[in-house]
């Protein structure tokens, strides 16, 4: 069949490479997003009034704003101020700041969710407050937020294609060059459709990995089970 | 500057075309998640089935993709010639409703099967039970988690964009090209989704405040 | 002022929540190897004076001395304070993330940075003063109240505390499980420690502490050895005080005895 040909000689090959530049720009984010939360939502319980302010204020402008209008800003915005980002860099940027954003909201409310007790103990012991916040609180906050986080960097796979839009070639940008060179808009971007289900897919299993594996009893509901 | 200030009017007469598309795709979403819910909840197993195919489809698909699919490869192929507003609020019902079927689901179910054997008990059908009882609790238990489908849609809304929908984030860029001060306007516009976001997200909490109902689930969960 | 005898110096100890005043100027001192038990009604302040003791809770007045050190609560310092000074708290407060080992473990890696095997080491030694070595890869929430606050005095201990602070360890715990801990805690007096110890278990203080202290009001009404403090009180409130424990737990030398 026509289209089956098609799919094989032509847009597969072509995808090959957008598909590189997704997966590149997904593995740059995700970890300075996950950074970038942890950051945000600790400043925003432990830090005094004026960082929690600047925390607080994080939130609200990188919620409210839309990834699209953030990616212009760095990339379209910037440069006349004398600041340029390559497509790439730009996107990671802005899929850093946002994913922090909504990641740090998650992670503070599980932070607020472990006993008081836990860091009462950690101080009766001598610990300083920052370890106690780093060795107690964090990796119990942390796997309750996972559900949570994990969500966003679901997301975060799905918005990367919106890198396309500030000129970076990914998985998205690639296919609708050849189905434009083609004319076949209809089965490019269901194969497109396809390969980001399987990343999502992929990634979902991997988080349920995860959680399973930083499980411990008592730990409180979780999104899986036993 | 002054450029720059001049162009504000345009934009925001772009509101109504986001809210447009925001209350298209919510009204959709409710239209087909509320029954896909249920289905879910009730049906067969088939019916489960072809439901959480559904849903994994419109929750793994980035919104650009679909927006794409629609209108250059299916309308086209069809050849059907729909405006861009109405895929664009096609294709961000249908996602919204992906979601929303998980979210009333999750309420569904978390009434625990008590409240069906009552009500069947007392002689009604399932279908009547259903509407009458499960439902009615299910919809306030979902509304805060339905409610953050506003800020979703009203942020995915800037996506239609790339289909040129005359919304907020089109008529910035047109803008921009106009004035070439890029920041200032597009930090309007984000000032504009952020106020907008607020405004909503306000509503919202007064329609929870107006159908709560005392000792009933746990509306705290902000 | 400082007596080098006293491993610690508790002077006038003053502390106000709002408008209630809790602790109205409480004064002790406790010798190497002394064991005192604080007893009274409930909501007298006991727990909060111990939690002066270690700063968990900055004293309004009235100050502390640990081996003629005077404990301040400024920013580093306190910390070492607090590693000298091992609190067992009624609810556990075992981190529910690690294991009992890890328990154990975790302070001696992260504030004494001992390195894995001696933390190790030190950490079975401490389970297993306290019997709970089988149990050493067990999560908190795997045991039971006994067990878990049996790890959270190896944990404290595993610090080589000067004092070791006991607020109602067994306040929280089924009765038949109260047994166990304070075996573990009458051993620990036995072998020399220095405790605090906060209690209702009347038995325990009967036959481990060196001095009763009798609080009401935020202060220290009697004080005395088990002897006097039990059948020759010099306050008739104390008399009342120990009827009533009776009445609820039964006679004083029998239980848990």
């Amino acid at each position: 069949m026509d289209s089956l040909v098609f799919i094989q000689k032509q847009l597969l090959p072509a995808l090959l490479e957008g598909t590189s530049v997704t997966v590149k720009l997904i593995l740059l984010s995700i970890p300075f997003g996950l950074l970038t939360g942890i950051i945000v939502a600790v400043g925003r319980v432990y830090g005094n009034k004026t960082i929690s302010m600047i925390c607080r204020l994080y939130v609200l402008f990188f919620k409210g704003c839309p990834l699209l209008l953030l990616l212009f800003m760095i990339y379209f915005g910037l440069p006349p101020l004398g600041i340029s980002f390559s497509p790439i860099a730009a996107s990671v940027l802005g899929f850093v700041l946002c994913n922090g954003a909504y990641s740090s909201e998650y992670i503070r409310g599980a932070i607020q969710s472990v006993k008081v007790g836990q860091i009462t103990a950690a101080e009766a012991l001598g610990m300083t407050r920052l370890q106690g916040v780093l060795y107690i609180i964090l990796p119990q906050a942390f796997r309750r937020a996972l559900p949570g986080v994990g969500n966003e960097i679901i997301y975060l796979i799905k918005y990367s294609s919106l890198a396309y839009m500030i000129t970076c070639i990914e998985l998205t940008g690639a296919g609708k060059i050849v189905a434009a060179r083609y004319f076949r808009f209809t089965e490019t971007f269901i194969v497109i459709g396809i390969i980001y289900l399987i990343l999502v897919t992929i990634a979902t299993k991997l988080l349920n990995f995860a959680e399973r594996k930083l499980y411990y009893p008592g730990m409180g509901p979780t999104s899986f089970k036993g | 500057m002054q450029a720059v200030i001049e162009s504000f009017p345009y934009i925001i007469s772009g509101m109504g075309v986001t809210l447009g598309l925001v209350g298209l795709a919510l009204a959709l979403g409710l239209m087909v998640g509320i029954p896909m819910a249920v289905g879910q909840v009730y049906g067969g197993k088939w019916t489960g089935k072809f439901i959480a195919f559904y849903v994994w489809i419109f929750r793994g698909l980035p919104n650009l993709v679909l927006l794409f699919l629609f209108y250059f490869g299916i309308f086209p192929l069809m050849g059907l010639n729909v405006s861009a507003f109405f895929i664009g609020a096609l294709a961000l019902g249908l996602r919204s409703a992906a979601y929303q079927t998980e979210i009333f689901r999750g309420a569904i179910l978390s009434l625990g099967e008590g409240q069906m054997l009552a009500a069947r008990s007392l002689g009604m059908s399932k279908n009547q039970a259903i509407l009458n009882i499960m439902l009615p609790q299910a919809l306030r238990i979902a509304l805060p988690g339905w409610s953050n489908e506003y800020p979703i849609l009203l942020t995915d809304s800037s996506v239609c964009y790339a289909i040129g929908v005359m919304e907020i984030m089109t008529r910035g860029n047109q803008m921009v090209t106009r004035t070439y001060q890029p920041m200032p306007i597009y930090f309007a516009c984000a000032l504009i989704f952020i106020l907008m976001n607020y405004g909503g997200l306000s509503l919202f909490r007064a329609v929870e405040k107006r159908v709560h109902v005392p000792g009933f689930g746990s509306s705290d969960q902000s | 002022m400082t007596d080098s005898k006293y491993v610690l110096v508790v002077e006038d100890i003053h502390k106000s929540f709002g408008e209630t005043e809790v602790l109205r100027g409480v004064s002790f001192q406790v010798a190497k190897g002394e064991t005192l038990v604080f007893i009274g009604p409930s909501g007298t302040g006991k727990s909060t004076l111990l939690r002066c003791v270690n700063q968990l809770t900055v004293p309004d007045r009235g100050k502390v001395w640990l081996n003629g050190e005077e404990v301040v609560h400024s920013h580093g310092k306190i910390n070492l304070y607090r590693q000298k000074m091992g609190m067992v708290f009624q609810n556990f407060y075992l981190f529910d993330h690690l294991t009992a080992l890890g328990n154990v473990e975790i302070s001696l890696l992260k504030v004494k940075k001992m390195n894995k095997k001696e933390a190790k080491e030190k950490a079975m030694h401490e389970l297993e003063r306290v019997g709970m070595v089988q149990k050493a890869n067990f999560y908190p929430a795997e045991l039971s109240g006994g067990q878990a606050q049996r790890v959270s005095i190896a944990r404290a201990l595993a610090m080589d505390p000067e004092v070791m602070l006991f607020d109602e360890p067994t306040s929280a715990l089924d009765p038949e499980l109260t047994g166990e801990v304070l075996d573990v805690m009458k051993n620990l007096a036995r072998a020399g420690m220095t405790m605090l110890v906060v209690t209702h278990e009347m038995g325990f203080a009967s036959s481990v502490a060196n001095q009763i202290l009798f609080m009401e009001d935020g202060a220290i009404l009697e004080r005395g050895t088990p002897e006097k403090i039990f059948y020759r009180p010099d306050f008739e409130r104390t008399q009342k005080f120990l009827s009533k424990m009776t009445e609820l737990y039964g006679d004083l030398g029998q239980k848990n005895g």
